[in-house]
Formats: C-alpha cells, structure tokens, sequence
C-alpha cells in the first residue's frame, strides 16, 4: 500500500499547488474583479453597496496577500467559491453546478468510446505490422490526431450539420423540448451529443493507437510470445491473452494524462458546439471577465482531472499486482 | 568552451548516423519536406506578397480568382497575402515557444536525473503537478489574465507546456546517467557542467530533437487555438487569427470557404508534418519499431527455410 499512500500524498501537494496558482493568478493581473462588476454597474449603487462588494471581492481589505491566502483556503473548504459578477448575485458553485453534468456525459463517453477504439486498432496494427493495415491505418490516425481540433470540429458542422444538415450543431439539447427523463428527451440528448463526441474521439484515437502500437510491439518480442507461439497456440490467444493484455498496463497509466488532453478538448468542442458544458461556460466567463467564475471553473475542471488520475491509479493497483507488494 | 566543441562534434557524429537511417523513412522525408516548405514561404513572405496583408485591396468576400488567388476577407483583405504573413508569424511563435519549451526541458530534466536525491524528487514533483493540471482551460486563464502579446502569449504557453519534455528527458537520462562512461568520468573527477554537457547530452541529442519537434508542434497548435478563440494578439496576422476572423464573419455559414479552409489546411499540414517527423525520430532510435529491420529479418528467415527445403527438392 506504499504506493497508494505516496500517490495520495502527490495529489494532495498537486491539489495544493493548483490552488495556489488559482489564488496567484488574477491577483498578478492588472484590475480586480470587484471594478469590473463596479464599472457595469456604475451610479446604480450607494457607496455602502460599493464597499459590500469589495468586501465580498477581498479586493477593498487592507489584508495582507498571506492573510487574503488563508481567507481564500477557508472559504474554499467550506465550499464557498464567491459570486458570479455576470449572474451577479448567483453564487458561483449554483453556477458550475447547472453545466458539470453535460461534461462529464460528453467526455466520458467520448474517452471511453475513443478508448476502446484506439487500443483495439492499436493492437491490430501492431499484430499486422508490416502489412499494408499498418501503413494505412497508422500514418492516417496520426494526420487525425494532430490536425487542430477546433477546425477539425468546425468542418464537421459545415458538412455534416450545416451542408448536409443530418446532424445538430450546437447546444446539449433543443431548447423547445424540457428536461424530462422521457425517451424523447434522452434521444434528443443522444442526438445533440453525437457530432461532439465524434470529433472528440476522432483526433484522441491517434493518441491511443500510437501508445498501443509501441508497447504492444515491445511486448510481442519478449521470451514468453515466441514460447506460446511455439506451443502451437492459436495466434488471436496469443494476441489477446499473451500481447494485449501485458501492453495494456503501461496504457492506462498514460490514460490518466489523457483525462486532462480530453478537458482541453472538451473545452473546445463545447466552444464551437455552443454546448452548455464547464468549457463553454469558462469561456462565455472569459470573455464577460467573470473572474470569480473564471477562477471556481478552472478550480473545477482541475479537481475533476485530479480525481480521474486518482481513479486511473486505484485501476492500476487492480490490474498490476506488481505495485500490491507492501 | 572547448567542451562545448567537442560535444558537438560528437552530437554531429551520431547525428550523421541517424540522419541516414532518416532519410530511409518516407514518413521523416514527407515531414522534413513539409516543414522545410513552410520554413521557406515565411521567410519568403515579403517576396511571394509584397505588402501589408492588412491592408484592403479589393470587395469584400470576393471569390478565388486570377487576381486573388484565394479571394478576399470579409474586411476585403487579400487571403492569399494573410495566410503567407501568417505562415511567418505562426511559425515564428511556434519555433520561439518550441525552442523555449526545450531548454526548460532539457534544463530540469537533465538536472533532476544527474543530481538524483531531493533535486529530483523536488523537480518530479514540480513536473508531475504541472503535468496533471489541465493545459487548456490553464491557457485560458492565464490569457485572459495577462495582456495579449505575442511574447506573453509564448510565455504562457511555455509555462503551461514545460513538463511533458522535461519529464521524457529526465527518464532516459536517468538510464545514461548510471552507465560506466559517466561514472568513470566522475571518478576521473570531471566538474559537474563536463559530464552533463559531454557525456550525457550527445547521448540524449535524438530525444532533444524530437522533444524540440514536439514542442514546436505544440506551440503552433495551441498559439492557434488560443487566438481562435479571440485571446491572442489579434492585431498580427497568423493561422490563428485569420481562423478567428473567418468564424467572426460566420465564413461557413456564408459560405464563403477560402476565408476557413486554406490557413486550417496549413494548419493542419505543418502539424502533421511534425507529428510524422517526430514519429520517425523514434522509430530510428528505438531499434525495436524500426520496420526495415524486421522486414531483413523476415528475408533472412525465408532464404534459411529455401535452403533448408532445397536437399528434399533435390
């Protein structure tokens, strides 16, 4: 259980360290949150209301940086992420809490989805290396993977949604329909979610692959392949059960650093499909510099890839026994 | 300054090696190709389209034509022009961010290796906190937050993109760090800065390359990301901008498809060329991808099995 504990103890400096840059962040910037709220705002206030707003924006204390940190640390442990300045005076956890939901759908399907693709074309093209399957697949998967994602996700709207119109283009649902758990709800939802979740799995595949490619070939010129080989069995066993299985272990762990290339996809998928995920509400709080929600959302969606690093490592304490020794 | 000499002479050595077996690959041919062909159309920008790219020449949302090879902007600025500056710009914040990204990496990668104890673990530490923090929304804070030149944006994109080629560096330099030739040269009583920049770098240099091909990649990728979603410097031309004025003046929705297509397609093009670069590297130095290898494996075996056949024939 060293293991476990060691990683623990990385996550909770890791968590640490993402607070504080979230804390350094806009205080480094020119301007303060309560001034941009004050200017939208402006002859529509008494000065007590003006002072009200500093204060709740830490900004008008005479604290120090140190005592503004701790203030910062306890508000945050008693979940109190501030106030939204664009849904002034909805706070900013009501805020994030409407959008988390159709993110964490969008981008688990989409990784699991693009997952299970990548390895199981990973694994064929390592087994059929050498063949025309490999000189295809894999130099098409890497044009995929590093063509930039947003243009890549906007051509998909021309000619799938906009040209062809088979598709929805934007938004998680339509807006004429309520959200309901009835079928034509959830089908709606489905609908609205295939064009992003494609473009997604479509560049992440590539990523996948390669990782599967190398370590799959590495595993197949060990000892213990060329003796199954040689005790005649059959070669799907052997693929599967002897190769894939072995080459799987060093891919989970890139999986957790994959959790966080998926965000930042999501970020953008949700940006050029107007889906009202944390990605497109960060970036509607960036434009309208919401700072107080900048700062809850980028607190957010560091938790969330925090915690499915934390997931992928409990996975590889099941899958390795190795890392089970005490 | 003689050390540096020497390693580089013997960084040119095996990189002479290498590049031979590269020039083999039809994947590090087509990416060098393709670099070098961006490379040349930025340098060359004020030759190919003499004259400010922002500057309006013509009707706005004019079609490709003679006189404008790929039409016009909805400001009625010249594409053909705006993609060539652009190629110069984005290129240029792709190789000054790339080349940042690498130093850095190099930097505390090799450092954490070769100090090995609390220097390493502080270092990992570091690199595995910036690692696990998500880059984009990261990318994004931090552009709404600082101003938006071109040189802060580089900046935040080196911070926010250090770790990943600090990380690989630090673990094969791991593995040089413990062989014989580096400890006889501690033994001999070598300083330090000699036996990093003699005996451990010529040995990384392939990992440097593509790490430095990565970054750059990297750079250009996610300078383009940013500026399209309007936190770049918008008052330069790159790929970036030009994409985000298309989608500004709604191009698809209008139609009007050269605004969108030409600089997404160098775009897309200069990455890939790098990734299939970057793909190659690897497959030369890591002997057990090498393809051409096994392929004269498989000849062998079969010219064993026809002499082996050859006595029952006879």
């Amino acid at each position: 259980m060293r293991y476990l504990s060691s990683r623990l103890g990385f996550y909770i400096v890791a968590l640490w360290g993402s607070l504080t840059i979230n804390f350094l962040l806009p205080r480094l910037a020119p301007g303060d949150p309560a001034s941009s709220l004050l200017s939208r705002m402006t002859g529509q206030l008494t000065p007590a209301q003006i002072n009200a707003i500093r204060v709740v924006y830490g900004v008008s204390t005479h604290a120090s940086l140190f005592q503004q940190y701790t203030t910062y640390l306890s508000q945050l442990a008693h979940g109190n992420l501030g106030i939204s300045t664009a849904y002034f005076p909805t706070p900013v956890a009501t805020v994030i809490k409407s959008a988390i939901l159709w993110t964490i759908l969008l981008g688990t399907v989409s990784l699991l989805i693009g997952f299970l693709l990548g390895v199981s074309l990973g694994i064929l093209v390592a087994w059929r290396r050498t063949t025309l399957v490999d000189s295809v697949v894999t130099p098409s998967t890497i044009f995929l993977a590093s063509v930039p994602y947003f243009w890549l996700a906007t051509a998909a709207v021309f000619v799938l949604g906009i040209k062809l119109n088979w598709l929805p283009v934007s938004h998680s649902y339509n807006i004429d329909l309520i959200p309901s758990f009835s079928w034509t709800f959830i089908g709606d939802v489905a609908l609205h979610a295939v064009l992003p979740a494609a473009t997604i799995i479509a560049v992440s595949v590539g990523n996948w692959l390669i990782v599967m490619r190398s370590t799959m070939i590495s595993v197949l010129s060990e000892d213990y392949i060329t003796m199954a080989t040689a005790k005649g069995l059959s070669p799907l066993r052997i693929a599967l059960n002897y190769g894939a299985r072995n080459a799987l272990l060093p891919v989970t762990t890139s999986a957790g650093i994959a959790v966080g290339f998926i965000v930042s996809g999501a970020l953008l998928t949700e940006i050029v499909f107007s889906y009202s995920g944390v990605g497109y509400l960060l970036y509607t709080a960036v434009e309208g510099l919401d700072y107080p929600l900048i700062q809850g959302l980028l607190l957010i969606i560091t938790l969330g890839v925090l915690g499915a690093n934390l997931l992928v490592d409990l996975v590889y304490v099941l899958l390795d026994p190795t890392v089970r020794r005490p | 300054m003689t050390y540096l000499r020497r390693a580089l002479s013997v960084a040119r050595r095996s990189a002479r090696a290498a590049f031979t077996r590269l020039t083999t690959s039809k994947k590090a041919v087509f990416g060098a190709a393709v670099v070098l062909c961006f490379i040349l159309v930025g340098l060359l920008a004020p030759v190919i389209a003499p004259g400010n790219p922002l500057a309006v020449v013509g009707p706005q949302n004019l079609a490709p034509s003679a006189q404008h090879l790929l039409g016009t902007t909805g400001e009625g600025n010249d594409v053909f022009a705006q993609v060539v500056w652009g190629t110069r710009n984005s290129l240029a914040v792709g190789f000054l961010t790339g080349a940042t990204i690498a130093i850095i990496g190099v930097a505390i990668g090799l450092s954490a290796a070769f100090f090995g104890g609390w220097a390493d673990n502080v270092l990992t530490l570091l690199m595995n906190v910036f690692l696990v923090i998500p880059g984009l929304p990261l990318l994004v804070v931090m552009a709404a937050f600082l101003p938006r030149t071109t040189l802060s944006v580089s900046f935040v994109l080196a911070i926010a993109g250090w770790a990943g080629s600090a990380r690989v560096i630090r673990s094969q330099a791991l593995s040089v760090v413990k062989r014989d030739y580096v400890a006889a040269a501690t033994v001999i009583g070598e300083r330090p800065l000699r036996i990093i920049v003699m005996e451990v770098l010529p040995s990384l240099s392939s990992l440097i390359a593509s790490a430095l091909f990565g970054a750059i990649g990297y750079g250009i990728g996610s300078l383009a990301a940013l500026q399209f979603l309007g936190l770049g410097d918008l008052t330069t031309v790159s790929w970036g901008t030009i994409l985000y004025w298309a989608q500004n003046n709604s191009s698809l929705l209008q139609g009007t498809w050269w605004q969108f297509v030409p600089a997404g397609a160098c775009l897309a093009l200069t990455c890939a060329a790098i990734s299939m670069l970057n793909f190659a590297i690897d497959e030369v130095t890591n002997p057990r991808l090498r393809t051409i290898r096994e392929r004269g494996v498989r000849l062998v075996r079969r010219a064993r099995r026809a002499r082996q056949e050859e006595p029952h024939a006879a």
